[in-house]
């Protein structure tokens, strides 16, 4: 059960995204986001997507690993997908069964919401699969750094995340472990009656909660003991570097938007 | 119960790019009343056939059967619970199943999900407290303030407590002290004889194996690669190795011995204790001779 997640998975390669600087690739993603929206015709989402299939390529991720990211929002595109279908008025009716009618704008935004969430999600999920979680939160510590200066604890949020990130893992296999072992004992998440799994989550839980906070405990005591003392004065050891590679990445981002805006604008 | 395992495979994330065959070929007769073992290097596949023990994981290649009940690759099966009650895992560091706010409780949670009453199930508990060695009183107090060893003998009374045919042990040494290991190991083998339940031992100390199985099966790179008597298996160091494997130390100590005064002893030690009355036979001859 768990080896089937992938979203969120880091997937190693040697490929244009993959040796990006992540402070350029979180920069790129961040203001990817806002671009979205300005895209509002035909042209711009045709745009839109093609560049997406463009950096799909360039990043030399299959296409497997993408749509299983897609799994997740699927619902939720198919909500949104169809509220716009049913209930947005605005140019030809096209069909009419009884009381449910269909405009022709109302197909138009569903489509125009649909290629959105998979835009977004193509290229969210491109960040995670090429980018190494520690990678992520060293570009994402740096980046933020200007905010120490209103005393926002950067450093300590980054240090968390990198934590967090770096148990999931082992917290899955420990869950893994434990239900295995109460499944044994005749109490079954995975299957039976709605009631019975609700029932069987705190067998689960408690030797959860306990491993967890057990190892809590001893990565603090295994970091004091290394010397550890926040983020004052600490050197690194993987150096972030912004290449010809970044620069490009940003000039071709701009031209997108560029184009997009126009495309807006004019069309 | 038997359990019989033919041409089992198992691959882990099916169908997915991150798809890793961990087992192919595995071939394992499990006898009613015998004290099997299964032994083999680290990632040699061994904690997998394990968990096909009672269907907790489902083979992708071949069948299991367990007792009445035959389990077959790529079949839907709906009830295993059955199965699960018959044949209990102590798992590697059971005491991390622990939850509940008493010991009494939480000896008791395995047989109610099996449908026990409540009352059968305390009574059990009183009485396995005393099998697995520790004092009633324990039953009062929450399984957090135990120690580890004591945490470990309530995981294991829970597992008994499910009353099940057969008990499979995934290293149920592993952590402990000499001492503490040696009464684990003593307490299985009494129930086995005892109450002639059938035991698999999944382990990697050779010495257990050689003192405690009737039978012995190797995995070697996801196979099961071996199967014998402990005398069988362990007479043939050089085959060991390329399983990397050792023999236990008192048969390497034995053939050493051997090379050194120039004679075999007549059979092959299993334990100290058997190697000592070799010894003191050996001994009384050479002496009656002179």
């Amino acid at each position: 059960m768990m080896e089937k997640m992938i979203f969120g998975r880091f997937i190693p390669g040697d490929s244009f995204v993959h040796k990006m600087d992540p402070r350029a690739k979180l920069i790129f993603v961040f203001a990817f986001i806002f671009i979205v929206f300005v895209a509002n015709n035909i042209p711009a989402y045709i745009a839109l997507v093609v560049f997406t299939f463009f950096i799909v390529f360039v990043s030399r991720i299959r296409l497997y690993f993408l749509i299983n990211g897609l799994k997740p929002v699927l619902i939720l595109m198919i909500f949104t997908f169809l509220l716009h279908v049913f209930f947005t008025k605005g140019g030809d009716l096209l069909v009419e069964i009884g009381f449910v009618k269909i405009y022709e704008e109302g197909l138009k935004q569903g489509i125009f919401i649909s290629i959105r969430f998979l835009v977004l999600v193509f290229v969210t999920s491109i960040l995670t699969l090429t980018t190494s979680p520690i990678s992520i939160t060293d570009g994402l510590e740096t980046l933020l750094n200007p905010l120490k200066r209103i005393k926002v604890p950067v450093h300590e949020l980054a240090l968390m995340m990198s934590i967090a990130l770096r148990f999931i893992p082992t917290l899955m296999d420990e869950t893994d472990k434990i239900m295995k072992a109460q499944m044994a004992r005749g109490s079954d998440v995975t299957s039976g009656p709605i009631k019975e799994r609700i029932k069987a989550v705190v067998p689960l839980l408690i030797p959860l909660f306990v491993s967890a906070f057990k190892r809590a405990e001893d990565l603090a005591t295994a970091m004091e003991v290394r010397g550890y003392r926040g983020g004052e004065g600490r050197t690194r050891y993987r150096q972030l570097k912004w290449t010809g590679r970044d620069t490009i990445a940003m000039v071709v981002f701009v031209v997108l938007a560029a184009i997009l805006i126009y495309l807006r604008i004019y069309y | 119960m038997d359990i019989k395992l033919q041409e089992v495979g198992f691959s882990y994330a099916q169908n997915t790019p991150f798809e890793k065959r961990a087992l192919h070929d595995v071939n394992i007769a499990i006898e009613n009343g015998t004290f099997h073992a299964i032994i083999g290097h680290t990632g040699s596949g061994k904690s997998t056939v394990l968990q096909h023990l009672n269907a907790l994981l489902k083979p992708t290649e071949g069948q299991i059967q367990i007792g009445e009940k035959t389990i077959v690759a790529g079949k839907k099966e709906k009830d295993l619970r059955a199965v699960r009650q018959k044949v209990g895992i102590v798992f590697q560091f059971p005491e991390h199943q622990l939850f509940e706010e008493t010991v009494l409780k939480d000896i008791c949670f395995g047989p109610m999900n099996f449908g026990v009453p409540e009352q059968e199930a305390e009574q059990r508990a009183r009485q396995l407290i005393e099998v697995v060695g520790l004092p009633p009183a324990i039953l009062e107090k929450s399984p957090f303030d135990l120690s580890g060893g004591q945490m470990r003998r309530v995981a294991i009374a829970g597992v008994l407590a499910m009353d099940p045919e057969v008990i499979v042990l995934d290293e149920p040494t592993a952590g402990l002290d000499p001492r503490g290991r040696q009464e684990i190991m003593e307490l299985f083998n009494r129930l086995h004889h005892e109450k002639n339940l059938t035991m698999i031992l999944v382990t990697h100390s050779m010495e257990d194996a050689a003192r405690y199985a009737d039978a012995i099966t190797i995995m070697y790179d996801g196979e099961s690669v071996l199967h014998g008597t402990p005398r069988e298996v362990f007479s043939d160091a050089e085959k060991l190795a390329a399983y990397r494997l050792e023999v236990p130390h008192i048969i390497q100590f034995q053939k050493q011995l051997e090379a050194k005064i120039g004679r075999k002893l007549n059979t092959l030690c299993l334990t100290e204790e058997e190697l000592a009355k070799e010894i003191g036979q050996l001994v009384r001859e050479e002496r009656d001779q002179s």
